[in-house]
């Protein structure tokens, strides 16, 4: 049988009816979608994709055994190196991994991967009852400071051996960027609490409510019993454009705006939490996080989102697959455009006007691309006497965000670099023995599967270690 | 879950608990904040701590009845619990050298302003308290503010109990008359905070302000606590959850924060009278 040369589309919500709910927008697939993309895996002898996934899932393995229709078996090699099957399935750049790597993606499209380790792990938390296996203790204690990718991976990967791992949350509710960032049309919440609750089972002890350089230190953890840590805390505070006009009431940053909706549940119409609904906002920035805070401003009730971009569509950050939707849900992409101010309401004969200092718009000024710079991106360069303005209600700066400085303010000898990032060995081993780190803590905003890979390094390198002693 | 261990309402519309959080009691220092939640899906609200028990391991909280929140919060009894109680966040009050401090508070910021006061105290340092209410019915703390100051000024706008006057009056007449203080510490509404500062300017002495923006994770997260500091004549961008929440009060824009302050104010009074209703409605 001839080889299908396209990939089996991934069914979706339609763009004008998701861009008003909140639902998942990929529906998932099928089994007979299932099998018959499973069949276009040539399971060839190099396997690269397996080298383009930072954890290394064995990926002809498990689509293999979906040829046999053998869900669960897939699910258990899928699951015996990555913690989080169902999170990946959905928010892997697959394009730049195992599928930018998949030998069949030479002449054709690659074999759809992350939708076919979706279709298993989907399968998996709605058919398995099994429990998961307890392993025996073997009497080592560690800490896992954050319970985003990195930390649950790291988490994960030490339970399975024996450790007694304890995952500390400075938030309500486990799942780190998983809960507040990524919306639950991208990633339904119920399959994060699903992932806890099996490292759970696993013997994992999950603290939310505590913040390690505030409530604990570090050094305490060691005081505890703990004979090591891994410092998964994710990126910090949220970057501003030092542009004239930002303590408006509206601008957010993506951070506020994203947590706002997803961990406090304004989505959901939680009436606990007023974000700003409605009218039109302008999205600041390119990145996958932007295209998340420009879906939500829609879905909250925006008549009209602009993303507001420098670069031209070529250079933007975001995962093709986010803006291809954003662009059929109808967000209006402002390319080669920089803010320059944002614009507040004043009323000069009344200063008790309860609309003073709300947003009205937003000034930007005109972009080309001149000359390349270090990183061989094209700079953009302000068009003199462009100036326009966008009239809007709310802006949402997505700009990236800067390392948190709980944790180096208060743990002595640790070493981080001049951008604030934790700086580690090739084993996720920091400056201070027996101290990990991996994931935006140390390189500042990434992905998910790549914060998930730097959590087992990390995993690998304290069991070497500990097992060692 | 955190278990309230004892409840003493203070006035008709300002309650003090005591929380079990023996974690938090252990490292709490005076200036320092929590973040609580009520119930499940509640709002995450930021409350400096009023004072600890490390024994006991709880950690005291005073507030005002403001809110949805708050009027939720007010209906908890001893023996109930929260949902969440995080902390203690923020940097604690820069106490140390200092012999000679002027604290002035501002209502409910009083209780805020007492723990500082009492760690001055211990220290060994001269301290005077200036404390200002609306009137007398809402007068809190005085007997706790007079055993650990040297001198004590009470007033109230009214005229109700104590001096008649805005808390800056009996601020001004004291450094008019010479006295000196290392610093002028104040906690309590932003407006109250300007003018002190305001006053402070006036004879050169320096003034903290302890600054309460709009929170929601207060761990260097969201960034919704932002404000706009002037350092130097350059406007600088400064996190109240991380930085903070003390500031140097010659800095702090306090106009901008009051205006960002106001940012869900329809909002918040509109589910505040639905909460009253609700509970109303209960009884």
């Amino acid at each position: 049988m001839a080889i299908d040369p396209i990939k089996h589309e991934m069914p979706t919500q339609e763009p004008l009816v998701r861009a008003h709910n909140f639902d998942e927008v990929a529906l998932g697939y099928d089994e007979e979608t299932a099998l018959a993309e499973a069949s276009r895996c040539l399971n060839c002898v190099n396997k690269p994709c397996v080298q383009g996934c930072p954890v290394n899932v064995r990926i002809p393995e498990f689509i293999a055994k979906i040829k046999e229709k053998d869900y669960e078996g897939a699910y258990q090699v899928i699951n015996s190196t990555s913690s989080l099957p169902a999170v990946c399935g959905r928010v892997c750049p697959q394009e730049n991994q195992c599928e930018g790597k998949c030998t069949l993606g030479i002449k054709f499209q690659p074999v759809g991967i992350g939708r076919l380790e979706r279709f298993v792990a989907d399968y998996h938390n709605a058919n398995s009852t099994a429990a998961p296996v307890v392993p025996e203790s073997n009497g080592h204690k560690v800490a896992v400071v954050g319970s985003g990718p990195s930390g649950l991976t790291c988490a994960g990967d030490l339970a399975k051996k024996g450790y007694k791992v304890s995952v500390f949350e400075a938030l309500h509710t486990a799942g780190g960027v998983l809960v507040y960032g990524i919306p639950e049309f991208r990633l339904p919440k119920a399959i994060v609490a699903k992932e806890v609750e099996t490292l759970k089972a696993l013997g994992v002890d999950v603290e939310t409510n505590v913040v390690i350089g505030k409530t604990l230190t570090i050094d305490e953890l060691f005081e505890m019993g703990y004979e090591a840590v891994f410092v998964g805390s994710g990126a910090g505070l949220p970057n501003f454009m030092h542009i004239p006009g930002e303590e408006f009431k509206g601008v957010y940053s993506a951070n506020e705006f994203l947590t706002r909706s997803n961990l406090m549940k304004a989505f959901r119409d939680n009436p606990e939490t007023p974000i700003m609904k409605g009218g039109k906002v302008a999205i600041v920035g390119g990145g996958n996080v932007a295209m998340d805070a420009a879906r939500t401003a829609l879905r909250l009730g925006a008549e009209h989102v602009y993303v507001v971009y420098r670069r031209s569509m070529e250079e933007l950050p975001a995962r093709k697959e986010e803006v291809e939707h954003a662009i059929e849900e109808g967000i209006d992409f402002q390319l080669l455009n920089n803010p320059v101010e944002i614009l507040g309401y004043n009323n000069p004969e009344d200063p008790r006007d309860p609309k003073n200092g709300f947003v009205t718009g937003i000034k930007c000024i005109k972009m080309e691309l001149g000359e390349p710079d270090e990183k061989g991106r094209r700079r953009p360069m302000p068009v003199e006497g462009s100036e326009f303005t966008l009239d809007v209600d709310a802006v949402v700066m997505s700009i990236g965000t800067s390392p948190n400085p709980l944790i180096k303010d208060t743990t002595p000898g640790l070493e981080i670099n001049n951008r604030g990032g934790i700086i580690v060995n090739e084993d996720g081993l920091t400056s201070r023995a027996n101290v990990y780190a991996g994931g935006d803590a140390v390189t500042g905003a990434a992905t998910v599967i790549s914060a998930m890979g730097a959590g087992k390094v990390a995993a690998k390198a304290i069991d070497e270690y500990l097992s060692s002693k | 879950m955190y278990k309230i261990a004892s409840r003493k309402a203070l006035n008709s519309t300002v309650t003090q608990l005591e929380i079990e959080a023996p974690l938090v009691a252990k490292k709490a220092l005076p200036g320092q904040f929590i973040i609580l939640r009520v119930d499940e899906d509640g709002e995450r609200i930021p409350l400096t701590v009023a004072g600890t028990n490390k024994e006991a391991g709880t950690v005291k909280i005073i507030f005002q009845i403001v809110g949805a929140t708050t009027e939720k919060l007010n209906h908890k009894m001893e023996g109930d619990y929260i949902q969440d109680f995080v902390g203690p966040l923020g940097k604690a009050t820069e106490l140390e050298g200092l012999k000679n401090v002027c604290i002035v508070g501002g209502g409910v910021g009083c209780a805020i302003a007492l723990p500082i006061a009492e760690a001055l105290h211990e220290m060994g340092a001269n301290v005077t308290s200036i404390v200002g209410f609306r009137n007398k019915d809402i007068l809190i703390l005085e007997d706790e503010f007079k055993a650990c100051s040297n001198e004590l000024v009470v007033t109230t706008d009214d005229g109700s109990y104590g001096e008649k006057a805005n808390v800056t009056v009996p601020l001004r007449r004291m450094l008019e008359a010479g006295k000196q203080f290392d610093t002028v510490i104040t906690i309590g509404p932003l407006i109250m905070m300007k003018f002190v500062v305001a006053t402070c300017k006036d004879f050169n002495t320096p003034c903290v302000v302890s600054m309460n923006p709009i929170m929601i994770d207060g761990t260097g997260m969201c960034g919704g606590c932002r404000l706009s500091l002037n350092v130097d004549g350059k406007k600088v961008t400064k996190f109240a959850c991380v930085d903070g929440p003390d500031f140097n009060g010659y800095e702090v824009d306090f106009d901008e924060a009051m205006s960002r302050g106001r940012m869900y104010f329809d909002y918040e009074r509109k589910k505040h009278e639905e909460a009253c209703n609700l509970f109303k409605e209960a009884k």
